[in-house]
């Protein structure tokens, strides 16, 4: 297979997850859509690394793997927390801050 | 076709369409099995690029950890608000409109660019490989992934602590 065949196979994921984070209502739909964009850039960096043989590439999916995990452990108990408060994870009804 | 070519289109297609399950789905809870889905098929991508140590790491910390944690969420947030998990979508137009654009414009970015069409030989083993790179040149992000893992953790405590 290509390089380009991956690249185009994320390009999909990814703009599949911008759909999902765009028309998602509930927060955690939301993080779904984040999770992935997230995915689609890891096929990314991990066919890079192999079509130009340069490891490098594989230790950043480590990281940014490791990352999103910890992204989705603090993001999701912020959602819970907000439901504690405010009674919803309607993305649209939390405008606390609005002026 | 060779073994290779069918490996990857079916890949590709299964990981699409569950891609595209998760974020049509009404239901939530059917999003995150197709997330789930769309996560292992992501690790078998990931095999199929000779990466067999993040093909583990991704079936242990996505398909393991983070399906688990969305689960446990939208099995909180049910239950306190009494409510079904289904859920509607706004802006569906729009969405999809940016969406497709995104998309073609870096299929054609992508077609008018040189790259390279078959892989590069590989030189020993990428596992060993990624670990003495993790140890020596990347030393320093490793230690400071600890850190950020201690305070994600710490975090994530402090919002699930009782109410006093």
């Amino acid at each position: 297979m290509e390089l380009k065949a991956y690249l185009l196979l994320a390009a999909a994921v990814f703009a599949i997850g911008l759909f999902g984070v765009l028309t998602r209502r509930n927060a955690i739909g939301i993080l779904l859509g984040i999770e992935l964009m997230l995915n689609a850039v890891n096929i990314n960096l991990v066919a890079f690394a192999r079509y130009a043989a340069v490891t490098a590439g594989m230790v950043f999916t480590l990281f940014t793997i490791s990352i999103t995990v910890a992204e989705v452990a603090v993001g999701l108990a912020i959602v819970i927390q907000i439901f504690r408060v405010r009674r919803t994870v309607e993305a649209d009804h939390l405008n606390l801050l609005k002026g | 076709m060779s073994l290779e070519a069918v490996g990857f289109w079916g890949l590709a297609i299964v990981l699409i369409v569950s891609s595209l399950l998760t974020v049509l789905s009404k239901n939530l809870f059917h999003s995150v099995l197709y997330l789930a889905l769309a996560l292992v098929t992501t690790a078998g991508v990931f095999l199929s690029l000779n990466a067999e140590f993040l093909f583990a790491v991704q079936i242990f910390l996505y398909a393991g950890g983070v399906v688990t944690l969305v689960v446990f969420a939208i099995m909180l947030t049910e239950r306190l608000v009494g409510e079904r998990v289904s859920q509607m979508s706004r802006g569906v137009g729009v969405g999809s409109l940016v969406s497709v654009t995104l998309f073609l414009a870096t299929a054609w970015a992508l077609t008018r660019t040189g790259l390279p069409s078959r892989r590069a030989e590989l030189s020993g083993d990428l596992t060993s490989a990624i670990g003495s790179e993790l140890v020596t040149r990347y030393v320093l992000p490793l230690e400071l992934l600890a850190v950020l893992f201690l305070a994600a953790l710490l975090g994530a405590l402090y919002f699930a602590r009782k109410e006093e």
